[in-house]
């Protein structure tokens, strides 16, 4: 029985002991311990922000679409690093880097990403790549909403009908484009037909596939999804001549060292600079999803484009700060 | 769609039941840790307010995942008192919520199960010339099923929840598909979010599997504690 009591002592301790070295690791700078293994094991020609990890707060719809883990890997090779994408939606990507807590945010709805512009949180922003939006909704369309040219009339009449629509309610990218969308159509929604889901795009297409229901997804998101549902494109976006407010372009910035000087700010550089470069912008654009394109680099351009920088609208000469 | 061609990368599903369990063991063993002196001392004594403390800690025992992944968040965030040891997306602040989570069921069950020792049993042991040491040992020896099951359901609820562990690891992922802080979980919701049921489902047989095998070791232990 004593030796009983003795292991059993023995392998709290062991436990305990294990935990302890764990947090220790972590706790102090994790990157200079990461720095070294990778030192050894990597080799003598590593730059020298070799093993260090950089957060990248992101969008469902890049994640979920198997796009980065399709291009992180070249980064990582690079530079000798990992980065760890989370994938979150944009509203709280953007809270989660104006906390601190990320370095570096590629998101999808501009408004959002001015006003973090403007609060001082983001700097050196990028235009990376689009895709668009498109409405989509049972094959038998009961609002017949089919084939309309304009994204704001087909929301009017799902409106006006009462068909079943079903929005993503979560403050993400998406979410941000629906109601704008319905602002600019001048329509109020709600009632029994119009449900947030809280949830992501994955989940709101396939509540809108049991309900027989309409929602806004992002092209990316509802092909790499499509063979799982019976939603079909109702109203296209400007990928396939669609009306240009369905436009879903993805920017990309890192967080201001100037306000959490814990950012891996020159790692977050690193990565901008990796992610516009024309290589990764072909990458981009040779990423498939069942034989399909979901995103269109636009950060390789001949000509000036000086709106990507600040927020929209802005200007050195008016009054704005 | 087949169930035959699974979409995982080789070593994902193997990562992430490493960092299921890494995080709910050491959780629950630091919890355990941490509840059954709490349980001893609240079993050997009285002192007013104890029933107050008690429902506490049974209204602990119900205490939403999310609400303690905000709060754990709130404090490892760079901006929380904590923010300086970067501890955001890491296994430990993982480690942390489901501490926080596991601790009130461990402690409540332990403390019935200590509570339960027959009167007898504990004056036998005084009587024998036991210190308060011995005594209490004694009265653990006894309750030991009682404390198995208390650690089970620690181990039960750190390793099936998935709101805080969501909100304070961020279900990160290499990008070669190996584990940092995506639990079988977290690997569930975002194929559910994807509406990748069958694959989920198969996640979700894998987790089952996983706190069975955890159980019957557990059971199997404590049987052979008593034949010694």
């Amino acid at each position: 029985m004593p030796i009983q009591r003795r292991e059993f002592i023995a392998a709290i301790g062991t436990g305990a002991l294990a935990t302890t070295a764990g947090c220790a690791q972590s706790g102090e700078s994790s990157g200079q311990t990461e720095a070294e293994t990778e030192m050894e094991s990597g080799g003598g020609g590593q730059p020298g922000v070799a093993g260090e990890t950089l957060t990248l707060t992101t969008t469902t719809s890049t994640y979920d679409t198997g796009l980065l883990d399709e291009i992180h890997p070249d980064f990582e090779d690079m530079y000798g690093v990992s980065v760890d994408a989370v994938a979150q939606g944009t509203g709280a990507a953007l809270e989660s880097a104006r906390n601190g807590d990320s370095d570096i945010v590629m998101v999808h709805a501009r408004g959002l990403e001015d006003e973090f512009m403007r609060n001082g949180y983001g700097v050196n922003r990028r235009d990376l790549m689009f895709n668009d939006f498109v409405i989509v909704g049972p094959e038998d369309d009961p609002a017949g909403i089919q084939g309309m040219g304009s994204a704001t009339e087909a929301l009017t009449t799902i409106a006006e009908s009462e068909a079943q629509f079903v929005s993503r309610g979560d403050n993400s990218g998406t979410h941000t484009k629906e109601l704008n969308l319905w602002e600019a159509a001048g329509t109020e929604p709600g009632g029994d037909w119009y449900q947030e889901t809280g949830t992501g795009m994955g989940e709101a297409l396939n509540v809108a596939n049991q309900q027989g229901a309409y929602t806004l997804s992002d092209r990316g998101t509802y092909i790499s999804q499509r063979s799982e549902i019976d939603l079909v494109i109702l109203v296209q976006g400007p990928i396939e001549d669609g009306p240009e407010i369905l436009a879903n372009p993805y920017g990309i910035m890192a967080v201001n060292p100037g306000v959490h000087d814990n950012a891996n700010y020159d790692l977050a550089m690193a990565y901008i600079g990796w992610i516009t470069s024309p290589g990764t912008q072909d990458a981009i654009a040779n990423y498939q999803v069942n034989g399909e394109q979901l995103f269109f680099p636009e950060a390789v351009s001949e000509n000036p484009d000086f709106q990507q920088y600040v927020p929209e609208g802005w200007s050195s000469d008016s009054s704005d700060e | 769609m087949a169930v035959v061609d699974l979409p995982f990368r080789e070593g994902y599903v193997s990562s992430i039941i490493y960092v299921s369990l890494y995080v709910s063991v050491i959780a629950v063993t630091l919890s355990t840790l941490f509840s059954l002196p709490i349980a001893v001392v609240m079993g050997f004594s009285d002192f007013p307010g104890k029933q107050f403390v008690k429902s506490v800690i049974n209204t602990g025992m119900g205490f939403p995942s999310v609400v303690v992944g905000l709060l754990v968040l709130f404090t490892v965030s760079n901006q929380g008192p904590l923010g300086d040891l970067e501890l955001i997306f890491t296994k430990e602040a993982m480690i942390m919520s489901q501490f926080v989570l596991a601790t009130p069921p461990i402690t409540a069950i332990s403390l019935a199960a200590i509570s339960g020792v027959d009167e007898n049993v504990r004056d036998a042991a005084h009587v024998l010339g036991g210190t308060r040491l011995d005594v209490a040992l004694v009265v653990l020896k006894e309750s030991r099923y009682g404390i198995a099951t208390a650690v089970l359901a620690g181990f039960g609820r750190a390793i099936s929840e998935v709101g805080s562990v969501l909100i304070v690891g961020g279900n990160i992922t290499s990008a070669r598909g190996i584990s940092k802080t995506r639990t079988l979980t977290t690997a569930i919701q975002l194929e559910a979010r994807q509406g990748q049921y069958e694959t989920a489902m198969i996640l979700g047989a894998v987790l089952v599997t996983l706190v069975l095998t955890v159980n019957a070791i557990v059971v199997r232990l404590g049987d052979q504690g008593v034949q010694r």
